[in-house]
């Protein structure tokens, strides 16, 4: 309700907000706090969503995402489809067409040549670049003319709009970036800190993990915008801090990430100094089962892995059964509050691909013990735990270490235990769990646990490549150094077919009509996923910033040059 | 005296080195990866690439001897091509930062003079406040006012500071609205509105580590003062007529500063350690925060780089402090 109305009050103000920046630089200083601080500006070389918010008040890419998730040119003067002739009929090749005139805040012009430039610089083997993923199956890009750039693919590819396309992928500058390339990317520190851009803004200062100071770019291509004259991100601190320097003490306009427990939620918006705004995109809260026996009993390098399979995770009523007993309601309520929606699926959204798949969504605990009941699962030696055929429904259960996931744990064992499974609880240090370190027993990976919870979601608005990752060959294994992403260890051939199916589908509606398919395949007909919370991001800004439209689909400040101080 | 102190020198070089190995040893082996904070989108093939590209693939031992040769040659030759304007590093690689990718030296210089002036003006108040509270509650053992010092002294000791400076967030800043909550680093002071502001802002963290500090401080000034009143120079010098103002703060406070100034001076090291849980309360970007920061984002040259320099700052005012026993007090020589 609260957030109705926030975004209604958005929506008016903006609205009515045309008469207010009519001219560049005239409403004085947009400060902004982000809880962790900016370490680096180039998001190719940067290793969190911080950097790549910040980044992109200052360098764009050639199109970015609406807070519909709709695809909008940014840097071209329209995206390219087939009937527009800008996609190849056979989907082999793209050809964007930037917008004529446009300029650098140098003052120098911006030419196919940085884009190609941009692509080499990304795609250098020797870079470590983090955006690698964007440039998958490019086969070459390659400048027209002055202002045409054709991306040529190795094979058909339905979505092309991934190369040069939302604020992980934009354009740097080839003059200043040129001696930066392959393992020289690192060391080029003044670069990395201020990159020239064709943003609303472009660095003035900037100080390693604290703050960054920004002007309006004189060149920007919008010569009424932006309203501001100059920008502050200010790092550092907890989400708690951030929310209080914008909702309670108004030393700040924005704050972005302000995951806070519902109840300071409402004391701080009881304020009203500000509001609060929620976007949701593909977070989505999950346990996964583990499919393999991870017993200690073991030999190490066959705990975990598809030699032993699960004692009792793999009894599809069993998974009902724990699915059954938990009121997601409930842990929304006490975790997230406006910042979440309780979900049975994995791919929550887009709209176009989200599964009408509600059944879990009311808690049953009698059903699950009758299930549990009628498929053998009885209480034989009185300890009020049930077993069958020697196998215990003793289970441990592993997240990181995270107040909200620590009472998400302790919730969904009390759950558990009403219907006579055990649980152990075990919670893990952030940096360990998603760390991948091949010799740690602890990692998300190795899964040396029955079940785990985190979070986990999809960037952009297809969600192919994470569905990709409940095929066979995904699970991680002591042959592939325990990488990979399918943790569950899940394997279906029926499954992995329509991955590949879905790979090779250009139709839209048959993707969509796929990837639900896929979705419930792990959720609901299986319940190899247990999907809980839909999770969003929860960001502030003070009554007297106006244009903010937040947006999951790309960087939250996808319009800040359309942000305003409202007078 | 000097070759006492040329030998504890000599002898710190061995110290110092082995301290390093340690360092990075632990910081080596502690759990952690420096990818851990890249969101789950990005595939394992490009994380194990950016690895590499870090050089966080090497072998331990090949990672230290290059952090060796940056620490003790390379760091030292741009710093001297930075006085001098020589030409000694060329272009040799110093120590990055595997976060922001920017040298840990430059870093570390950003962040010093917020330190200082922030955590060294705590430091200074909480002497200042400590040493007059110490002299009076020991004059006047057990009265009012030494009861209420001893309250104050173990609420500063045992309220943890993030505590406190909360509290001191919601009441000056959210309830009374006089100090900002966050620190603005790029206020220059130029004139004496901006040298209010610079003082608003430096308020809350100097009362929140001033009141630890001084805590600390004055039970060490109490006692010490509480020690020699009862000596026998004191009644001579009361019985030769003396004034109580000269007895106390002529003759007492003199003995007593001895072990209070080992004690202030062992703790100037942690002025440069900076305040890991207020500077992130109060968004100083000092050492403690960018300490901090390394460690959850497993920023090993950076964690690894501090470390050390903390080890160097320790050994060495450990050093300064047994240098001034002798200065204070002429019975403690080492010759």
């Amino acid at each position: 309700m609260k957030l109705n109305s926030a975004l209604l009050g958005a929506a008016c103000a903006f609205a009515i907000a045309p008469a207010a920046f009519a001219e560049r630089g005239t409403d004085g200083e947009v400060k902004l706090t982000f809880p962790q601080a900016v370490s680096i500006m180039n998001p190719y070389l940067s290793s969190g969503t911080k950097d790549i918010y910040a980044a992109s008040m200052v360098i764009e890419p050639l199109a970015g995402f609406d807070d519909s998730g709709n695809l909008i040119p940014k840097l071209v003067s329209e995206i390219p489809t087939v009937e527009n002739g800008g996609i190849s009929e056979d989907l082999t090749s793209i050809t964007w067409k930037l917008i004529p005139g446009l300029l650098w805040s140098d003052g120098s012009p911006v030419t196919s040549a940085d884009v190609v430039f941009t692509g080499q610089y990304c795609m250098d083997p020797a870079g470590g670049c983090a955006q690698l993923s964007k440039f998958e199956g490019v086969a070459s890009i390659e400048a027209v003319d002055e202002t045409s750039i054709k991306v040529t693919f190795t094979g058909p590819k339905p979505n092309p709009y991934t190369a040069f396309v939302g604020a992980t992928a934009p354009i740097l500058q080839k003059a200043q970036f040129e001696a930066c390339i392959g393992a020289a990317a690192p060391t080029c520190t003044d670069q990395n800190s201020m990159p020239v851009g064709t943003g609303a803004f472009k660095v003035t200062g900037f100080t390693v993990n604290d703050t960054v100071s920004m002007e309006a770019n004189s060149n920007y291509r919008d010569p009424a915008k932006p309203a501001f004259a100059t920008a502050v991100i200010k790092g550092g601190g907890d989400a708690e801090g951030s929310a209080r320097a914008v909702m309670e003490t108004g030393e700040f306009d924005y704050a972005w990430n302000t995951q806070i427990p519902p109840d300071s939620q409402a004391a701080m918006a009881a304020a009203g100094k500000g509001q609060f705004v929620v976007a949701f995109g593909t977070l989505v809260e999950r346990l996964e089962m583990n499919m393999t026996n991870p017993s200690a009993d073991l030999p190490e390098g066959e705990r975990s892995t598809a030699m032993h399979p699960h004692p009792f995770l793999t009894d599809i009523n069993v998974r009902t059964a724990l699915s059954m007993a938990i009121d997601r309601d409930i842990l929304r309520e006490v975790g997230y509050g406006a910042g979440g929606k309780p979900t049975c699926n994995i791919v929550p959204a887009p709209a176009a691909y989200a599964s009408d798949n509600t059944a879990c969504l009311t808690q049953d605990i009698e059903g699950a013990k009758a299930l549990l009941e009628a498929s053998g699962w009885t209480d034989t030696d009185g300890d009020g735990i049930r077993d069958k055929d020697g196998a215990k429904l003793s289970i441990l259960y592993q997240s990181t270490v995270n107040p909200i996931r620590q009472d998400f744990q302790a919730l969904i064992k009390d759950w558990w235990s009403e219907i006579g499974v055990e649980t152990e609880l075990k919670a893990i240090d952030p940096g360990v769990f998603f760390g991948g370190d091949a010799g740690s027993p602890d990692t998300f990976q190795k899964f040396y646990a029955d079940v785990e919870m985190y979070a986990n979601n999809f960037d952009g608005t297809d969600p192919e490549a994470y569905l990709t990752q409940y095929k066979c060959d995904k699970a991680p294994s002591p042959e592939n150094q325990w990488q990979g992403e399918n943790m569950n260890r899940f394997c279906d051939p029926a499954y992995d077919a329509m991955v590949t199916e879905l790979s090779s589908t250009r139709d839209p509606a048959k993707r969509a009509e796929m990837a639900k398919a896929l979705n419930d395949m792990v959720t609901k007909d299986t319940r190899i996923v247990i999907p809980l919370v839909h999770r969003g991001t929860l960001s502030a800004h003070s009554n007297a910033l106006g244009g903010v439209m937040i947006n999951a689909w790309d960087t939250e400040m996808w319009n800040v040059a359309d942000w305003f101080r409202v007078k | 005296m000097l070759t006492f102190t040329l030998r504890r020198l000599l002898l710190a070089i061995p110290t110092l080195l082995f301290i390093s190995l340690i360092i990075f040893l632990l910081v080596d082996l502690a759990p952690g990866s420096p990818m851990s904070e890249i969101p789950l989108t990005v595939p394992p093939e490009v994380r194990q690439k950016m690895i590499a590209a870090l050089g966080a693939d090497q072998p331990v031992f090949v990672r230290y001897i290059l952090w060796l040769r940056q620490f003790f040659w390379v760091e030292p030759a741009y710093l001297l091509d930075g006085w001098f304007g020589t030409d000694l590093a060329g272009d040799q690689q110093r120590i990055l930062s595997w976060q922001s990718r920017s040298p840990v030296f430059t870093v570390i210089g950003q962040r010093i003079p917020q330190t200082l002036t922030v955590i060294g003006t705590a430091y200074l108040v909480g002497i200042l406040i400590a040493v007059p509270i110490g002299i009076y509650s020991a004059y006047r053992q057990y009265s009012l006012f030494d009861q209420l010092g001893t309250f104050v002294a173990m609420i500063g000791f045992s309220v943890p500071t993030f505590f406190t400076g909360t509290l001191f967030i919601i009441i000056f800043a959210v309830w009374l609205g006089w100090f900002p909550t966050k620190y603005d680093t790029t206020l220059e002071v130029t004139d004496w509105a901006s040298f209010i502001r610079q003082m608003q802002q430096m308020a809350m963290p100097v009362m929140v580590l001033g009141l630890a500090n001084a805590a600390a401080i004055s039970r060490y000034m109490r006692s010490s003062m509480l020690e020699n009143m009862g000596q026998d120079y004191v009644r001579t010098a009361r019985a030769k007529g003396m004034t109580e103002r000269t007895v106390v703060l002529k003759h007492v406070l003199r003995n007593s500063m001895i072990p209070v100034v080992t004690v202030i001076a062992l703790g100037i090291p942690s002025i440069f350690g900076g305040a890991i849980i207020t500077e992130n309360l109060f968004g100083v970007n000092g050492i403690g925060a960018a300490l901090i920061g390394a460690i959850h984002a497993s920023d090993l040259p950076m964690v690894q780089t501090l470390a050390f320099i903390f080890a160097v700052l320790i050994v060495g005012f450990n050093l300064i402090a047994d240098i001034l026993y002798g200065f204070l007090d002429p019975r403690i020589r080492y010759d």
